[in-house]
Protein backbone atom coordinates (compact mmCIF):
# COMPACT_ATOMS: atom_id res chain seq x y z
CA UNK A 1 0.00 0.00 0.00
CA UNK A 2 1.51 3.35 -0.50
CA UNK A 3 1.82 6.26 1.47
CA UNK A 4 -0.49 8.47 0.17
CA UNK A 5 -3.70 5.52 0.40
CA UNK A 6 -2.40 4.89 3.64
CA UNK A 7 -3.36 8.48 4.49
CA UNK A 8 -6.32 8.70 2.62
CA UNK A 9 -7.60 5.53 5.00
CA UNK A 10 -6.32 7.54 8.34
CA UNK A 11 -8.00 10.44 6.98
CA UNK A 12 -11.45 9.13 5.79
CA UNK A 13 -11.12 6.82 9.58
CA UNK A 14 -10.89 10.60 11.16
CA UNK A 15 -13.30 12.14 9.63
CA UNK A 16 -16.08 9.50 10.00
CA UNK A 17 -15.19 8.92 13.59
CA UNK A 18 -15.81 13.05 14.46
CA UNK A 19 -18.75 13.29 12.22
CA UNK A 20 -20.13 10.87 14.83
CA UNK A 21 -19.17 12.71 17.59
CA UNK A 22 -20.26 15.46 16.37
CA UNK A 23 -23.86 13.72 16.95
CA UNK A 24 -22.87 11.63 20.04
CA UNK A 25 -21.56 14.03 22.03
CA UNK A 26 -23.85 15.27 24.72
CA UNK A 27 -22.40 18.43 25.11
CA UNK A 28 -22.97 21.21 22.41
CA UNK A 29 -19.53 22.67 22.93
CA UNK A 30 -17.55 19.85 22.35
CA UNK A 31 -20.13 19.27 19.19
CA UNK A 32 -18.93 22.39 17.91
CA UNK A 33 -15.49 21.68 18.12
CA UNK A 34 -15.75 18.36 16.75
CA UNK A 35 -17.20 20.20 13.45
CA UNK A 36 -14.34 21.94 13.48
CA UNK A 37 -12.19 18.66 13.72
CA UNK A 38 -14.36 17.35 10.56
CA UNK A 39 -13.34 20.68 8.72
CA UNK A 40 -9.77 20.09 9.12
CA UNK A 41 -9.75 16.26 8.54
CA UNK A 42 -11.68 17.55 5.04
CA UNK A 43 -8.78 20.17 3.91
CA UNK A 44 -6.67 17.20 4.32
CA UNK A 45 -8.65 15.14 1.80
CA UNK A 46 -8.65 18.13 -0.23
CA UNK A 47 -4.56 18.39 -0.19
CA UNK A 48 -4.35 14.69 -1.06
CA UNK A 49 -6.46 15.71 -4.53
CA UNK A 50 -3.97 18.60 -4.81
CA UNK A 51 -6.48 20.95 -4.24
CA UNK A 52 -4.59 23.44 -1.81
CA UNK A 53 -6.32 26.60 -2.45
CA UNK A 54 -9.78 24.70 -1.76
CA UNK A 55 -8.30 23.54 1.71
CA UNK A 56 -6.67 26.75 2.67
CA UNK A 57 -10.23 28.32 1.34
CA UNK A 58 -12.27 25.70 3.28
CA UNK A 59 -10.20 26.63 6.88
CA UNK A 60 -10.58 30.14 6.26
CA UNK A 61 -14.38 30.20 5.76
CA UNK A 62 -15.71 27.09 8.18
CA UNK A 63 -12.85 26.35 10.85
CA UNK A 64 -12.34 30.42 10.93
CA UNK A 65 -15.39 32.19 10.83
CA UNK A 66 -18.96 30.27 10.73
CA UNK A 67 -17.72 28.21 12.99
CA UNK A 68 -16.16 30.54 15.54
CA UNK A 69 -20.01 32.27 15.37
CA UNK A 70 -21.41 28.86 16.21
CA UNK A 71 -19.54 28.74 19.59
CA UNK A 72 -19.94 32.20 20.03
CA UNK A 73 -24.27 31.49 19.85
CA UNK A 74 -23.58 28.12 21.46
CA UNK A 75 -21.84 29.96 25.22
CA UNK A 76 -24.39 32.33 25.08
CA UNK A 77 -26.71 30.03 25.50
CA UNK A 78 -25.75 28.71 29.36
CA UNK A 79 -26.72 25.00 28.76
CA UNK A 80 -26.85 22.48 31.14
CA UNK A 81 -26.61 19.12 30.26
CA UNK A 82 -28.75 17.74 33.26
CA UNK A 83 -31.74 20.32 31.78
CA UNK A 84 -31.87 18.62 28.71
CA UNK A 85 -35.61 18.69 27.83
CA UNK A 86 -37.15 14.87 27.40
CA UNK A 87 -38.71 14.39 23.47
CA UNK A 88 -42.33 12.95 23.37
CA UNK A 89 -42.69 9.72 21.43
CA UNK A 90 -44.26 11.60 18.86
CA UNK A 91 -41.23 13.52 17.95
CA UNK A 92 -38.89 10.72 17.99
CA UNK A 93 -41.12 8.72 15.74
CA UNK A 94 -41.22 11.81 13.25
CA UNK A 95 -37.70 12.26 13.73
CA UNK A 96 -36.97 8.41 12.67
CA UNK A 97 -39.59 8.97 9.51
CA UNK A 98 -37.49 11.45 8.94
CA UNK A 99 -34.03 10.52 9.05
CA UNK A 100 -35.19 7.35 7.78
CA UNK A 101 -36.45 8.73 4.58
CA UNK A 102 -33.49 10.62 4.06
CA UNK A 103 -30.89 7.52 4.05
CA UNK A 104 -33.14 5.35 1.75
CA UNK A 105 -32.56 8.71 -1.12
CA UNK A 106 -29.21 9.14 -0.05
CA UNK A 107 -28.62 5.41 -0.91
CA UNK A 108 -30.52 5.38 -3.92
CA UNK A 109 -29.00 8.49 -5.27
CA UNK A 110 -25.47 6.28 -4.52
CA UNK A 111 -26.63 3.47 -5.98
CA UNK A 112 -27.81 5.24 -9.59
CA UNK A 113 -24.71 7.57 -9.52
CA UNK A 114 -22.43 7.01 -12.34
CA UNK A 115 -18.44 7.42 -10.81
CA UNK A 116 -16.95 9.22 -14.43
CA UNK A 117 -14.23 7.54 -15.06
CA UNK A 118 -10.65 9.23 -15.68
CA UNK A 119 -7.49 8.15 -17.72
CA UNK A 120 -4.51 8.46 -15.92
CA UNK A 121 -2.15 9.23 -18.32
CA UNK A 122 -3.67 12.22 -19.48
CA UNK A 123 -4.67 13.70 -15.94
CA UNK A 124 -3.35 16.99 -15.33
CA UNK A 125 -2.27 16.78 -11.47
CA UNK A 126 -2.25 20.79 -11.61
CA UNK A 127 -5.95 21.29 -11.79
CA UNK A 128 -6.80 22.35 -8.38
CA UNK A 129 -3.55 24.84 -8.15
CA UNK A 130 -5.09 28.47 -7.93
CA UNK A 131 -3.57 29.87 -10.99
CA UNK A 132 -6.09 26.90 -12.90
CA UNK A 133 -8.79 27.39 -11.01
CA UNK A 134 -8.60 31.36 -11.53
CA UNK A 135 -8.15 30.69 -15.42
CA UNK A 136 -11.36 28.64 -15.16
CA UNK A 137 -13.61 30.77 -13.14
CA UNK A 138 -12.53 34.34 -14.51
CA UNK A 139 -13.00 32.49 -17.99
CA UNK A 140 -15.28 29.49 -18.41
CA UNK A 141 -17.56 30.36 -15.61
CA UNK A 142 -17.81 34.26 -15.24
CA UNK A 143 -20.98 34.72 -15.40
CA UNK A 144 -22.06 32.35 -13.14
CA UNK A 145 -19.74 33.78 -10.61
CA UNK A 146 -20.59 36.92 -10.84
CA UNK A 147 -24.27 35.83 -10.19
CA UNK A 148 -22.86 34.26 -7.07
CA UNK A 149 -21.55 37.49 -6.03
CA UNK A 150 -24.61 39.34 -6.60
CA UNK A 151 -26.45 36.84 -4.26
CA UNK A 152 -24.20 37.49 -2.16
CA UNK A 153 -24.43 41.17 -1.77
CA UNK A 154 -27.82 40.77 -1.81
CA UNK A 155 -27.62 38.58 1.15
CA UNK A 156 -25.74 40.75 3.05
CA UNK A 157 -27.89 43.85 2.43
CA UNK A 158 -30.36 41.66 3.65
CA UNK A 159 -28.93 41.15 6.85
CA UNK A 160 -27.76 44.46 7.36
CA UNK A 161 -31.42 45.67 7.18
CA UNK A 162 -32.32 42.90 9.63
CA UNK A 163 -29.85 43.92 11.89
CA UNK A 164 -30.60 47.49 11.78
CA UNK A 165 -31.95 49.55 14.60
CA UNK A 166 -35.69 50.68 14.16
CA UNK A 167 -36.32 54.16 14.72
CA UNK A 168 -36.97 54.91 18.23
CA UNK A 169 -35.85 51.48 19.45
CA UNK A 170 -33.30 51.38 22.16
CA UNK A 171 -31.21 47.99 22.62
CA UNK A 172 -29.38 48.52 25.68
CA UNK B 1 13.96 14.56 -2.55
CA UNK B 2 17.41 13.15 -1.71
CA UNK B 3 19.09 12.50 1.93
CA UNK B 4 21.04 15.78 2.12
CA UNK B 5 18.09 18.13 0.68
CA UNK B 6 15.70 16.28 3.59
CA UNK B 7 18.46 16.61 5.97
CA UNK B 8 19.04 20.56 5.32
CA UNK B 9 15.24 21.23 5.89
CA UNK B 10 14.91 19.54 9.13
CA UNK B 11 18.01 21.76 10.20
CA UNK B 12 15.98 24.73 8.83
CA UNK B 13 12.80 24.18 9.98
CA UNK B 14 14.20 23.43 13.30
CA UNK B 15 15.96 26.56 13.30
CA UNK B 16 12.75 28.29 12.65
CA UNK B 17 11.28 27.04 15.23
CA UNK B 18 13.67 27.54 17.72
CA UNK B 19 14.11 31.38 16.81
CA UNK B 20 10.96 31.64 17.08
CA UNK B 21 10.36 30.65 20.41
CA UNK B 22 13.78 32.41 21.67
CA UNK B 23 12.46 35.75 20.00
CA UNK B 24 9.40 34.91 21.63
CA UNK B 25 10.75 35.12 24.90
CA UNK B 26 13.16 37.77 24.93
CA UNK B 27 10.49 39.67 23.58
CA UNK B 28 9.15 39.26 27.26
CA UNK B 29 12.62 41.12 28.52
CA UNK B 30 12.54 43.42 25.92
CA UNK B 31 9.00 44.90 26.53
CA UNK B 32 9.91 44.87 30.49
CA UNK B 33 13.29 46.95 29.32
CA UNK B 34 11.08 49.13 26.84
CA UNK B 35 8.44 49.94 29.35
CA UNK B 36 11.16 50.80 31.64
CA UNK B 37 12.79 53.50 29.28
CA UNK B 38 9.59 55.15 28.10
CA UNK B 39 8.39 56.04 32.04
CA UNK B 40 12.29 56.36 32.94
CA UNK B 41 12.75 53.74 35.19
CA UNK B 42 15.60 50.83 34.73
CA UNK B 43 13.54 47.64 33.80
CA UNK B 44 14.57 44.07 34.88
CA UNK B 45 18.59 44.67 35.64
CA UNK B 46 18.90 42.00 39.04
CA UNK B 47 18.83 38.41 36.81
CA UNK B 48 21.95 38.69 34.97
CA UNK B 49 23.56 41.21 33.00
CA UNK B 50 21.10 44.21 32.27
CA UNK B 51 18.38 41.37 33.29
CA UNK B 52 19.29 39.01 30.19
CA UNK B 53 18.55 35.86 32.63
CA UNK B 54 15.14 36.89 33.50
CA UNK B 55 12.96 35.07 30.89
CA UNK B 56 14.35 31.64 32.14
CA UNK B 57 13.13 33.06 36.46
CA UNK B 58 10.34 33.89 35.03
CA UNK B 59 9.92 30.63 33.18
CA UNK B 60 11.30 28.98 36.33
CA UNK B 61 8.66 30.75 38.30
CA UNK B 62 6.13 29.81 36.09
CA UNK B 63 6.85 26.02 35.84
CA UNK B 64 6.90 25.37 39.78
CA UNK B 65 3.65 27.72 40.79
CA UNK B 66 0.76 24.72 41.62
CA UNK B 67 -0.93 24.12 38.62
CA UNK B 68 -4.67 24.87 39.73
CA UNK B 69 -7.96 23.89 37.55
CA UNK B 70 -11.12 25.37 39.11
CA UNK B 71 -13.67 22.75 40.82
CA UNK B 72 -16.46 23.54 38.24
CA UNK B 73 -14.26 24.18 34.93
CA UNK B 74 -14.23 21.43 32.45
CA UNK B 75 -11.51 19.82 32.69
CA UNK B 76 -10.51 19.15 29.11
CA UNK B 77 -11.28 22.10 27.59
CA UNK B 78 -9.39 23.91 30.71
CA UNK B 79 -6.49 22.57 29.24
CA UNK B 80 -6.94 22.73 25.90
CA UNK B 81 -7.26 26.29 25.99
CA UNK B 82 -3.46 26.72 26.36
CA UNK B 83 -2.23 24.18 24.41
CA UNK B 84 -4.49 25.62 21.23
CA UNK B 85 -2.98 28.93 21.38
CA UNK B 86 0.84 27.93 21.46
CA UNK B 87 0.09 25.62 18.25
CA UNK B 88 -2.13 28.02 16.13
CA UNK B 89 1.01 30.28 17.02
CA UNK B 90 3.51 28.49 16.08
CA UNK B 91 1.89 27.30 12.97
CA UNK B 92 2.32 30.22 11.36
CA UNK B 93 5.78 30.71 11.22
CA UNK B 94 6.01 27.63 8.58
CA UNK B 95 5.77 29.37 5.52
CA UNK B 96 7.77 32.87 6.19
CA UNK B 97 10.59 32.99 3.65
CA UNK B 98 13.52 33.92 5.96
CA UNK B 99 16.23 34.34 3.53
CA UNK B 100 16.76 33.32 -0.35
CA UNK B 101 18.71 30.18 -0.84
CA UNK B 102 21.62 28.31 0.49
CA UNK B 103 23.76 26.61 -2.36
CA UNK B 104 25.28 23.79 -0.68
CA UNK B 105 27.32 20.73 -2.68
CA UNK B 106 25.29 21.60 -5.89
CA UNK B 107 21.69 21.73 -4.25
CA UNK B 108 19.70 24.60 -3.46
CA UNK B 109 17.88 24.60 -0.56
CA UNK B 110 15.45 27.76 0.21
CA UNK B 111 15.56 29.28 3.98
CA UNK B 112 11.73 28.28 4.49
CA UNK B 113 10.11 26.00 6.27
CA UNK B 114 7.51 25.29 3.21
CA UNK B 115 7.30 26.72 -0.13
CA UNK B 116 3.91 26.86 -0.65
CA UNK B 117 1.50 28.13 -3.86
CA UNK B 118 -0.69 29.73 -1.06
CA UNK B 119 1.65 31.10 1.79
CA UNK B 120 -0.28 34.16 2.41
CA UNK B 121 -3.43 31.87 2.35
CA UNK B 122 -2.46 29.63 4.80
CA UNK B 123 -1.08 32.35 7.31
CA UNK B 124 -4.30 33.99 7.40
CA UNK B 125 -6.55 30.67 7.87
CA UNK B 126 -3.70 30.35 11.01
CA UNK B 127 -4.35 33.40 11.81
CA UNK B 128 -8.58 32.83 12.07
CA UNK B 129 -7.70 30.21 14.18
CA UNK B 130 -5.82 31.78 16.53
CA UNK B 131 -9.02 32.94 18.55
CA UNK B 132 -10.41 29.09 19.31
CA UNK B 133 -7.78 29.18 22.15
CA UNK B 134 -9.03 32.17 23.83
CA UNK B 135 -12.38 30.91 23.31
CA UNK B 136 -12.55 27.77 24.18
CA UNK B 137 -10.37 28.33 27.71
CA UNK B 138 -12.59 31.27 28.20
CA UNK B 139 -15.72 29.52 28.27
CA UNK B 140 -13.79 26.46 30.17
CA UNK B 141 -13.01 28.86 32.73
CA UNK B 142 -16.76 28.69 33.95
CA UNK B 143 -16.48 32.38 34.78
CA UNK B 144 -18.62 35.26 33.68
CA UNK B 145 -15.56 37.54 33.48
CA UNK B 146 -13.65 34.63 31.69
CA UNK B 147 -16.26 34.56 29.20
CA UNK B 148 -16.92 37.81 28.59
CA UNK B 149 -13.41 38.86 27.59
CA UNK B 150 -13.56 35.51 25.56
CA UNK B 151 -16.32 36.37 23.18
CA UNK B 152 -15.01 39.70 22.97
CA UNK B 153 -12.13 38.92 21.92
CA UNK B 154 -14.05 36.41 19.20
CA UNK B 155 -16.00 39.58 17.77
CA UNK B 156 -12.51 41.67 17.42
CA UNK B 157 -10.68 39.07 15.97
CA UNK B 158 -13.82 38.58 13.31
CA UNK B 159 -14.32 42.24 12.85
CA UNK B 160 -10.63 42.97 11.75
CA UNK B 161 -9.88 40.35 9.82
CA UNK B 162 -12.56 41.35 7.28
CA UNK B 163 -10.36 44.60 6.99
CA UNK B 164 -7.10 42.25 7.09
CA UNK B 165 -7.96 40.48 4.33
CA UNK B 166 -9.32 43.26 2.25
CA UNK B 167 -5.80 45.09 2.68
CA UNK B 168 -4.16 41.91 1.42
CA UNK B 169 -6.18 41.30 -1.71
CA UNK B 170 -4.38 44.85 -2.68
CA UNK B 171 -1.21 43.25 -2.41
CA UNK B 172 -2.44 40.17 -4.39
CA UNK B 173 -3.45 42.37 -6.89
CA UNK B 174 -0.28 43.73 -7.67
CA UNK B 175 1.79 41.08 -6.95
CA UNK B 176 -0.85 38.20 -9.03
CA UNK B 177 0.89 35.56 -6.37
CA UNK B 178 -0.47 33.88 -3.14
CA UNK B 179 3.06 32.59 -2.58
CA UNK B 180 5.26 34.68 0.22
CA UNK B 181 8.51 33.44 -1.37
CA UNK B 182 7.31 34.95 -4.75
CA UNK B 183 5.75 38.23 -3.38
CA UNK B 184 9.34 39.12 -1.50
CA UNK B 185 11.53 38.10 -4.79
CA UNK B 186 9.37 41.00 -6.54
CA UNK B 187 10.11 43.35 -4.12
CA UNK B 188 13.70 43.12 -5.05
CA UNK B 189 15.77 46.42 -6.38
CA UNK B 190 13.99 48.50 -3.55
CA UNK B 191 10.23 47.86 -5.44
CA UNK B 192 9.10 47.87 -1.65
CA UNK B 193 5.20 47.61 -1.42
CA UNK B 194 5.34 50.13 1.37
CA UNK B 195 5.87 52.49 -1.93
CA UNK B 196 2.64 51.40 -3.64
CA UNK B 197 0.53 50.61 -0.51
CA UNK B 198 0.55 52.89 2.42
CA UNK B 199 -2.26 52.84 2.88
CA UNK B 200 -2.80 49.17 2.96
CA UNK B 201 -0.19 49.12 5.33
CA UNK B 202 -1.85 51.05 7.50
CA UNK B 203 -4.85 49.08 7.71
CA UNK B 204 -2.95 46.04 7.86
CA UNK B 205 -0.68 47.26 10.92
CA UNK B 206 -3.80 48.26 12.30
CA UNK B 207 -5.78 45.04 11.94
CA UNK B 208 -2.72 42.52 13.23
CA UNK B 209 -2.88 45.11 16.67
CA UNK B 210 -6.26 43.82 16.83
CA UNK B 211 -5.13 40.49 15.73
CA UNK B 212 -2.54 39.95 18.28
CA UNK B 213 -4.76 41.59 21.01
CA UNK B 214 -2.46 44.25 21.87
CA UNK B 215 -3.01 47.44 23.60
CA UNK B 216 -4.49 49.80 22.15
CA UNK B 217 -6.89 46.79 21.50
CA UNK B 218 -6.51 44.33 23.96
CA UNK B 219 -9.96 44.68 24.82
CA UNK B 220 -10.32 40.94 25.91
CA UNK B 221 -8.03 41.16 29.17
CA UNK B 222 -8.73 44.93 30.12
CA UNK B 223 -8.62 44.39 34.19
CA UNK B 224 -10.77 47.48 34.50
CA UNK B 225 -13.44 45.82 33.38
CA UNK B 226 -12.79 42.29 33.53
CA UNK B 227 -10.62 41.51 36.15
CA UNK B 228 -8.34 39.10 33.65
CA UNK B 229 -10.25 38.71 30.74
CA UNK B 230 -9.99 35.48 29.30
CA UNK B 231 -7.50 34.22 31.41
CA UNK B 232 -8.90 34.55 34.80
CA UNK B 233 -8.69 31.63 35.99
CA UNK B 234 -5.40 30.56 34.63
CA UNK B 235 -2.47 30.32 36.63
CA UNK B 236 1.34 28.44 36.01
CA UNK B 237 2.12 27.77 32.85
CA UNK B 238 -1.38 27.63 31.61
CA UNK B 239 -1.00 31.42 31.89
CA UNK B 240 2.62 31.32 30.75
CA UNK B 241 1.27 29.46 27.50
CA UNK B 242 -1.33 32.58 26.69
CA UNK B 243 1.04 35.23 27.45
CA UNK B 244 3.69 33.65 25.40
CA UNK B 245 1.25 32.75 22.41
CA UNK B 246 0.57 36.16 21.96
CA UNK B 247 4.54 37.17 21.99
CA UNK B 248 4.86 34.73 19.09
CA UNK B 249 1.94 35.98 17.25
CA UNK B 250 3.71 39.45 17.67
CA UNK B 251 6.74 38.18 16.17
CA UNK B 252 4.73 36.50 13.55
CA UNK B 253 2.97 39.72 12.40
CA UNK B 254 5.54 41.53 12.54
CA UNK B 255 7.64 39.00 10.20
CA UNK B 256 4.92 39.31 7.92
CA UNK B 257 4.70 42.73 7.91
CA UNK B 258 8.42 42.89 6.39
CA UNK B 259 7.82 40.13 4.26
CA UNK B 260 4.28 41.50 2.51
CA UNK B 261 5.51 45.79 2.68
CA UNK B 262 9.27 45.96 3.75
CA UNK B 263 10.73 43.68 1.24
CA UNK B 264 11.40 40.58 3.38
CA UNK B 265 15.38 39.87 3.18
CA UNK B 266 15.57 42.47 0.16
CA UNK B 267 18.28 45.97 1.19
CA UNK B 268 19.40 48.74 -0.66
CA UNK B 269 22.61 47.68 -2.40
CA UNK B 270 22.69 44.02 -2.30
CA UNK B 271 23.35 43.43 -5.79
CA UNK B 272 26.46 44.96 -5.24
CA UNK B 273 27.20 43.17 -1.93
CA UNK B 274 26.14 40.26 -3.73
CA UNK B 275 28.83 40.76 -6.81
CA UNK B 276 31.50 41.52 -4.36
CA UNK B 277 30.98 38.66 -1.71
CA UNK B 278 30.61 36.25 -4.98
CA UNK B 279 34.05 37.66 -6.59
CA UNK B 280 36.48 37.55 -3.28
CA UNK B 281 34.88 33.97 -1.99
CA UNK B 282 33.54 32.23 -5.02
CA UNK B 283 29.98 31.32 -6.07
CA UNK B 284 29.07 29.33 -3.15
CA UNK B 285 30.34 30.66 -0.07
CA UNK B 286 30.09 33.78 -1.32
CA UNK B 287 26.32 33.28 -2.13
CA UNK B 288 25.95 31.46 1.48
CA UNK B 289 27.14 34.63 2.99
CA UNK B 290 25.29 37.00 1.22
CA UNK B 291 22.40 35.10 2.24
CA UNK B 292 23.22 35.38 5.84
CA UNK B 293 23.53 39.40 5.46
CA UNK B 294 19.64 39.15 4.09
CA UNK B 295 18.66 36.65 6.38
CA UNK B 296 20.12 39.69 9.46
CA UNK B 297 18.63 42.62 7.44
CA UNK B 298 15.08 40.62 7.44
CA UNK B 299 15.14 39.99 10.88
CA UNK B 300 16.54 43.90 11.87
CA UNK B 301 13.00 44.25 10.19
CA UNK B 302 10.75 41.96 12.07
CA UNK B 303 12.41 43.15 15.51
CA UNK B 304 11.89 46.05 14.42
CA UNK B 305 8.33 46.01 14.29
CA UNK B 306 8.39 43.91 17.83
CA UNK B 307 9.73 47.05 19.10
CA UNK B 308 6.80 49.04 17.07
CA UNK B 309 4.29 46.66 18.88
CA UNK B 310 5.94 47.72 22.57
CA UNK B 311 6.25 51.43 21.98
CA UNK B 312 2.45 51.67 21.18
CA UNK B 313 1.74 49.53 23.63
CA UNK B 314 3.12 52.09 26.41
CA UNK B 315 2.57 55.19 24.74
CA UNK B 316 -1.91 54.79 23.75
CA UNK B 317 -4.17 54.26 26.28
CA UNK B 318 -7.17 51.39 25.30
CA UNK B 319 -9.44 52.12 22.66
CA UNK B 320 -13.64 51.68 24.35
CA UNK B 321 -15.58 49.21 22.85
CA UNK B 322 -17.72 50.78 20.69
CA UNK B 323 -15.07 52.70 19.65
CA UNK B 324 -12.78 50.02 18.61
CA UNK B 325 -16.42 48.46 16.71
CA UNK B 326 -16.58 51.66 14.91
CA UNK B 327 -13.17 51.84 14.02
CA UNK B 328 -13.00 48.51 12.76
CA UNK B 329 -16.45 47.75 10.81
CA UNK B 330 -17.78 52.11 9.45
CA UNK B 331 -14.08 53.17 9.05
CA UNK B 332 -11.18 50.02 8.34
CA UNK B 333 -13.36 48.40 5.98
CA UNK B 334 -14.75 51.34 3.84
CA UNK B 335 -10.68 52.27 3.75
CA UNK B 336 -9.81 48.83 2.65
CA UNK B 337 -12.25 48.93 -0.35
CA UNK B 338 -11.35 52.26 -1.35
CA UNK B 339 -7.28 51.00 -1.87
CA UNK B 340 -9.19 47.69 -3.76
CA UNK B 341 -10.48 49.95 -5.81
CA UNK B 342 -7.65 52.74 -6.08
CA UNK B 343 -5.16 50.00 -6.59
CA UNK B 344 -7.24 48.30 -9.80
CA UNK B 345 -7.28 51.30 -11.62
CA UNK B 346 -3.67 51.88 -10.54
CA UNK B 347 -2.79 48.76 -12.26
CA UNK B 348 -4.90 49.10 -14.82
CA UNK B 349 -4.65 52.49 -16.04
CA UNK B 350 -1.43 54.18 -14.20
CA UNK B 351 0.68 51.16 -14.83
CA UNK B 352 0.98 50.81 -18.92
CA UNK B 353 1.62 55.22 -18.95
CA UNK B 354 4.10 54.91 -16.80
CA UNK B 355 5.82 52.11 -17.79
CA UNK B 356 6.00 53.21 -21.58
CA UNK B 357 7.22 56.79 -20.57
CA UNK B 358 9.85 55.00 -18.56
CA UNK B 359 11.00 53.43 -21.44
Amino acid sequence: MNSSISFFYFLSFLTVLSALMVILSRNPIHSVLYLILTFFTLSGHYILLNAQFLAAVNIIVYAGAIMVLFLFVIMFLNMKQDHEEAKTNLTKIAATIVGGTVFVILFGAYRKSVIPTYNPEQFDSQIGMIENLGALLFRDYLLPFELVSILLLVAMVGAVMLGKREIGERHF
Amino acid sequence: MDLTEFLIKTATIFVVFVLTLVIAMYSTWAERKVAGFIQDRMGPNRAGWGGLLQPLADAGKMFFKEDFIPALANKWLFIAGPSLAMLTALLASAVIPFGSTFRFDGHEVVLQGVESNIGILYVFGVVALGVYGIMVGGWASNNKFSLLGAIRAASQNISYEVAMGLSLIAILMMSSSLSLGEIVAQQHGGNWNIFYQPLGFIIFITCSFAECNRVPFDLPECETELVGGYHTEYGSMKLGFYLFAEYINMFVSSAIISVLYFGGYNYPGMDWVYTQLTGSFGPELGHNIATLIGTAVFFGKALFFIFFYMWVRWTIPRFRYDQLMNLGWKKLIPLAIFNIIITGAAVLFLKPVITAWLN
